[in-house]
């Protein structure tokens, strides 16, 4: 199948919109599909071979944080050339809400649109000037994904939709295939913690709160930290009792994040709220590590509320140390959870994800009809498609 | 003089803008009708597929006498549902729904299918998943199908809709409802 898939924000810059349309890209040439994805692109980005840069990018706020896209009467004709030359069978177009080449392919075409929405919006937002623009594009989609089930609840309350529920892939095939650091994870314990580490959300704070309590009962027990933050700012807020037992990797490459993740005995989450959905948490239990979660929604649902990883009560760092400490204690049961994590994150994999999208695709694309140019609004364009319909009448 | 002139060209706009109004919603009942047209296609082309993949299965001889003809009478049952009533060929839908849920009920059916087709396991896989793919599709397509009527029943039932007739003499389109849940063994495959 040709697939054409749009991406509002710029290749260039990291995001989880990009990484989801990156690995789906590749995951679909994998099932034997032939894809091209537009996004926005500065001059100079080295861009993959299927993609196609729309031109440059602007930086601007959006829905509460700040996106590079790009619009304007140039990315619209780049959109239609894209269109034509494309020749798709389906066209999957991400955020379409967003003011970028989403919108404007979403304008552009006419067939098999298939739109996936990443993001959950407020009320007032949704229903604010953007309610007619989305509407018109609502109307064109044949076919709803929603990643989250925030994201299909904006469907759902705000603009009298339904979506599919596909959550999003992770490309677990390289976890758990490097050693671990040197030194690591050693036979007194050691605990993986990676995120920022001077942001509340992220929740270090209650593990560190925790971690006097899990000294006394493992008194060689190290925990590692990775992640961005001022880490000489944040080790002086600490005690030294708790300092001597922690280290700081700072901000890590890839192939170290790999590797750190088998270099504990437990991977542990304590984030406090806001996260729509644990990557990371599939992360670890692709590379074997048990992981230990706070109970928020979203990752109780990855954890199976507690059968593919520890669950403790959210914010509270007491239940938190107890949890590692049984853990640490009893390394029957952490290879009990690896086991169940290791499964579960293969159900994430994305070549299990893009089956379920390909599913999608052959479902809107079944009566044979092709993604063209939607000429409506241009009076000339409306003039030639009357004319290329009854073509298709006399055929 | 003046005045009247400049009362001329308020009218002329206002008129214009409601033409332009009228005919963009015009505009976009067409295309929800055009699309609730192609869903119900490829709705109809994966009910089809549903009926023949189960009628394979039926018929492949992997399957105990009693499986065989259960499921083989209700796909059958669908073929012969005179599609132009929608009630009837809807139960058909759910009979057919209903005889593949209790034929792979067990979670060992599939086992028991293997055992029975050696050494045509590979066959047996083929015409399992296609049975599988095949309803995992019926569920998507209806639901698009069903997004889509929703769409233009909202926007039909507005009162620019009614009161300009935009719609013309298109009936007003109907969801179409059956159970199409696939069993839990199949969506496993």
């Amino acid at each position: 199948m040709r697939v054409g898939i749009v991406c509002p924000y710029d290749w260039g810059t990291p995001g989880g919109v990009q990484v989801h349309v990156r690995d789906l890209a590749v995951a679909l040439q994998r099932l034997g599909h032939t894809v091209s994805v537009l996004a926005p692109a500065e001059t100079g980005t080295e861009l993959p071979d299927y993609v196609v840069s729309s031109g440059g990018s602007i930086a601007l706020a959006y829905n509460g944080s700040k996106a590079k896209v790009s619009f304007g009467p140039r990315a619209a004709r780049r959109v239609r050339r894209w269109l034509r030359e494309g020749d798709f069978d389906v066209l999957h177009i991400h955020e379409p809400m967003a003011p970028s080449v989403s919108i404007l392919s979403c304008w552009a075409a006419r067939g098999p649109l298939v739109a996936t929405w990443h993001s959950s919006m407020d009320r007032s937002r949704a229903l604010s000037a953007m309610y007619p623009i989305a509407q018109t594009a609502l109307e064109k989609v044949s076919a709803r994904i929603a990643v989250s089930e925030a994201a299909r609840q904006t469907l759902v309350e705000h603009m009298g939709g339904d979506a599919v529920l596909i959550p999003n892939g992770v490309d677990t095939s390289a976890f758990g295939t490097l050693p671990a650091l040197d030194g690591w994870p050693g036979s007194g314990g050691a605990l993986f913690f990676i995120g920022r580490i001077d942001e509340p959300r992220k929740g270090l704070q209650i593990l560190l709160e925790a971690l006097p309590e899990i000294i006394r009962a493992h008194p060689q027990v190290r925990l590692l930290i990775a992640g961005p933050g001022d880490v000489d700012e944040f080790s002086a807020s600490l005690p030294e009792d708790v300092l001597a037992h922690v280290t700081f990797l700072g901000l890590v490459s890839e192939e170290e994040k790999i590797r750190a993740f088998v270099s504990a005995d437990l991977y542990i989450a304590p984030n406090t709220g806001g996260e729509s959905f644990g990557i990371v948490l599939l992360e670890a239990m692709a590379s074997g590590t048990p992981v230990v979660a706070s109970d928020i929604e979203a990752f109780a649902r990855v954890l199976e509320d507690g059968d593919a990883g520890a669950l403790f009560r959210n914010e509270d760092s007491a239940d938190l140390a107890q949890v590692i400490n049984e853990l640490l204690d009893d390394e029957g049961r952490r290879a009990d959870l690896a086991t169940a994590g290791l499964e579960r994150a293969r159900e994430f994999d994305w070549q299990t994800v893009a089956a379920r999208i390909v599913d999608v695709y052959e479902s809107v694309t079944v009566t044979g009809e092709r993604v063209t140019e939607d000429l409506r609004g241009q009076v000339i364009g409306r003039l030639s498609r009357r004319s290329s319909d009854r073509d298709e009448v006399e055929l | 003089m003046k005045d009247w002139m400049t009362w001329v060209l308020i009218a002329i706009v206002v008129v214009g803008a409601i033409v332009v109004y009228l005919s963009s919603t015009a505009g976009r009942l067409d295309r929800l009708h055009h699309r609730i047209e192609t869903a119900f296609a490829a709705l109809d082309a994966q009910l089809v597929r549903r009926s023949a993949a189960a009628q394979d299965v039926a018929s492949s001889g992997f399957l105990d006498p009693a499986s065989s003809l259960l499921l083989s009478s209700a796909a059958q049952g669908t073929l012969v549902a005179n599609p132009l009533e929608p009630q009837v060929r809807a139960a058909a839908e759910s009979e057919l729904t209903r005889a593949i849920n209790a034929v792979f009920d067990d979670p060992e059916v599939v086992d028991e299918i293997r055992e029975e087709a050696h050494p045509d396991e590979v066959l047996a896989d083929q015409l399992l998943s296609e049975l599988a793919l095949a309803c995992r599709r019926t569920e998507l397509a209806r639901r698009f199908h069903n997004d889509v009527v929703r769409s233009c029943t909202q926007l039909r039932r507005k009162r620019v809709s009614l009161w300009f007739r935009l719609a013309g003499h298109t009936p007003m389109p109907t969801t179409i409802d059956f159970d199409d849940t696939p069993p839990a063994v199949l969506s496993e495959l």
